[in-house]
């Protein structure tokens, strides 16, 4: 293996020390017993606690894991069956453009995917809250979920559905039966992506929402302009842990796809 | 009183030659393209029930496409393939009384062996008990009792071929599709799983058809055979017709091994055919082809078995020309040995010596001056 040499481990302490210092210090902060934020006064899980009597940061909470849910079960579903189309039914027509629009979202700007469903809302004169919010989530979780199931079925061996069908399976029954219990690490990873997506999103979300569905990230950012309370870090560290329980599993479930693969 | 064996059945098993004979399955003018690749051109064909049939043929000359449009994965462009005398031309995969082994097998991973077995039974909807007695049946019928409970990457290549067989067999297709079923397995397996497959065929009484590059193993196993070329069927018959009158150069050159040398027709007396060879003079074949007309060009096939080696010039009225031995190849049951007759700028011969002695008793050598002989029964006349 090549070593290296100071400067590039300087640099690497650095950069990550740039990335992941300030996340420390939040959750380092979360237990401070002071209510100053920049003053260490003793460990304390205080926070923690008044956290669960501020009602109105439990409602939000509560709200993001219901929006994340059913959203990241839409996007899971529809990008499962748009990565079966484009991986199983070849060159069909307007499949580039099929597929060009099921992956826009992944690059289009928070801003302008907000601005033109907020648009396509007032416009459609539907009331805004929980499920235009979902709507919107699903939209661009669905791209991701596409993306990762499309690996999955890129590697699958086709004749084992053949075989499904040879001995007497229709289509969905070969489906059920045969291709979704071999690809489903890979749509539950998907599902945890568009899950942690949608927890975090605070943009296209403030675009979407109505009045009485404010999202965990939206009542943070708000509580934020009055001053960074410990409390605001207690949420934050419980949020951290909840993603990256999310993203490790998905992770997990992506790896264990590669050894049954191989 | 004897018992008759199942070699003496077999001979007598010719439902092709019967005009009363119904096939169970019929291909009637079927083309299939991919684009600008025709995979299978006009191929008609009957096969009958019981019947273990081969289809023999170069990489890519069309025998998977063929077989995938009887399971029914390929729908043909033309012509129409008829089961019973019904045309099934239309009918979905999982409705037709067909199964396919397929060449990479395809178990199931996800499911254990008796699991795989029974996939197809459960899709019946048969009862329970019922499918379990079924998947012991098969287990047992294959030799591998006792390992239904295991995953098939737990097995060995030779019991995951045998998995793929029983999950093909549970259902009792009418007729079985076999894509190289052993294409994994190394030689003693091989041989071993052909007369199995063999035994199995006529304890069923399934119709088997089977998809080979191998053609030792085409004729060890069927009945009748086809040897496939770019498409099309170039012959169909029982394994002794196609390898002793093959009806071109590309059967003969494909079957087995075959000196051809090029010629035009001396003279006809009756059933014996004088043909003129720059190379080894005039060649006398025992042959009635009422066809051949005196000058006409011709090829005449020698297979290398059906040679005779010699020092010393042959007595007697044979077929015979000089040479001398350029090469010599040692193949353990037989020597393969080149011959250059006619000058140096003359055709390799190739002759077949089985090896009756030990080596050392060995009696041709590199650059000995030969005679090759043969009988008028042994060539065969083949159309340029
Ligand atoms: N789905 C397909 N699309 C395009 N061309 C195809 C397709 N399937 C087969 N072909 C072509 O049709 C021809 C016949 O293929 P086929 O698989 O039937 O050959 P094969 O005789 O089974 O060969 P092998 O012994 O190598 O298995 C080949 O030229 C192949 O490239
Ligand atoms: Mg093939």
């Amino acid at each position: 293996m090549k070593r290296l040499g100071p400067g590039l481990i300087l640099a690497l302490v650095v950069g990550f020390a740039f990335l992941y210092l300030p996340i420390l210090a939040l959750v380092a902060y979360s237990f401070n017993a002071s209510r100053l934020v920049t003053v260490w006064g003793g460990f304390s899980t205080h926070w923690y606690g008044s956290l669960l009597s501020n009602q109105p940061l439990l409602d939000a909470a509560w709200l993001s894991v219901r929006l994340a849910f059913v959203s990241a079960t839409l996007a899971a579903g529809l990008g499962t069956l748009a990565a079966l189309a484009l991986v199983r039914h070849g060159r069909f027509q307007g499949r580039l453009l099929f597929s060009g629009m099921v992956l826009a979202p992944l690059v289009m700007p928070e801003v302008i995917t907000g601005l033109s469903l907020l648009l396509l809302f007032v416009a459609a004169d539907v009331e805004r809250g929980f499920w235009t919010v979902t709507i919107a989530h699903a939209t661009f979780g669905l791209g991701f979920a596409c993306i990762v199931v499309q690996a999955r079925l890129a590697g699958f061996d086709r004749s084992l559905e053949e075989a499904a069908r040879d001995l007497g399976a229709t289509p969905l029954v070969t489906f059920w039966t045969v291709t979704l219990p071999l690809i489903w690490p890979a749509v539950a990873a998907a599902w945890m992506l568009a899950f942690t997506l949608s927890l975090d999103d605070l943009v296209i979300a403030s675009f979407t929402t109505g009045p009485g569905a404010t999202t965990l990230p939206m009542r943070l950012y708000s509580a934020i302009r009055l001053g960074v309370s410990p409390e605001i870090n207690a949420a934050c560290t419980l949020m951290i842990g909840a993603v990256a329980l999310a993203v490790i599993s998905a992770s997990l479930l992506l790896k264990r796809r590669q050894v049954a693969g191989s | 009183m004897r018992k008759a064996s199942p070699g003496s059945l077999r001979r007598a098993f010719q439902p092709w030659d019967d005009t009363n004979a119904k096939p169970i399955i019929e291909f009637r003018g079927v083309t299939k393209r991919f684009g600008a690749v025709t995979a299978v051109c006009d191929v008609s064909l009957s096969l009958y029930p019981r019947e273990f049939f081969a289809l023999l043929g170069p990489s890519g000359c069309g025998k998977t496409t063929l077989m995938r449009m009887l399971a029914g994965f390929e729908t043909p462009d033309e012509g129409q393939i008829l089961l019973d005398g019904v045309d099934i031309t239309a009918v979905p995969p999982h409705l037709r009384p067909v199964n396919m082994m397929f060449q990479s097998y395809a178990l199931f991973p996800h499911l254990s062996v008796a699991d795989n077995i029974a996939y197809g039974l459960k899709r019946e909807g048969l009862p329970r008990a019922e499918i379990a007695r079924r998947v012991e049946e098969m287990l047992a019928l294959v030799k591998l009792d006792g390992l239904g409970r295991r995953k098939p990457d737990q097995l060995s290549g030779g019991q995951r071929q045998r998995v793929a067989l029983a999950r093909a067999l549970a259902k009792r297709p009418k007729l079985l599709l076999l894509d190289e079923p052993m294409a994994a397995l190394d030689r003693k397996l091989r041989e071993a799983t052909q007369f199995e497959l063999m035994d199995l065929q006529s304890k069923l009484g399934t119709t088997f058809m089977v998809v080979t590059h191998d053609q030792d193993e085409a004729m060890t196993m069927s009945d009748r055979m086809a040897v496939m070329d770019q498409g099309r069927l170039v012959q169909i018959g029982p394994p002794d017709v196609i390898y002793e009158a093959p009806a071109n150069r590309y059967v003969a050159e494909f079957v087995g091994d075959i000196n051809i040398l090029e010629g035009r027709v001396a003279s006809i007396e009756g059933d014996l055919v004088k043909v003129e060879t720059g190379i080894t003079g005039t060649v006398e074949l025992d042959e009635e082809r009422p066809t051949l007309a005196i000058g006409a060009p011709v090829l005449i096939g020698l297979r290398p078995e059906k040679i005779e080696l010699s020092h010393d010039e042959p007595a007697g009225d044979l077929n015979k020309v000089a040479g001398e031995i350029w090469d010599i190849g040692y193949l353990g049951d037989v020597t393969m040995v080149q011959v250059m007759v006619g000058g140096d700028q003359g055709q390799l011969l190739k002759v077949a010596l089985t090896n009756r002695t030990r080596r050392a008793a060995r009696p041709f050598a590199w650059e000995d001056q030969v005679w090759l002989s043969w009988d008028v029964e042994a060539g065969l006349v083949l159309p340029p």
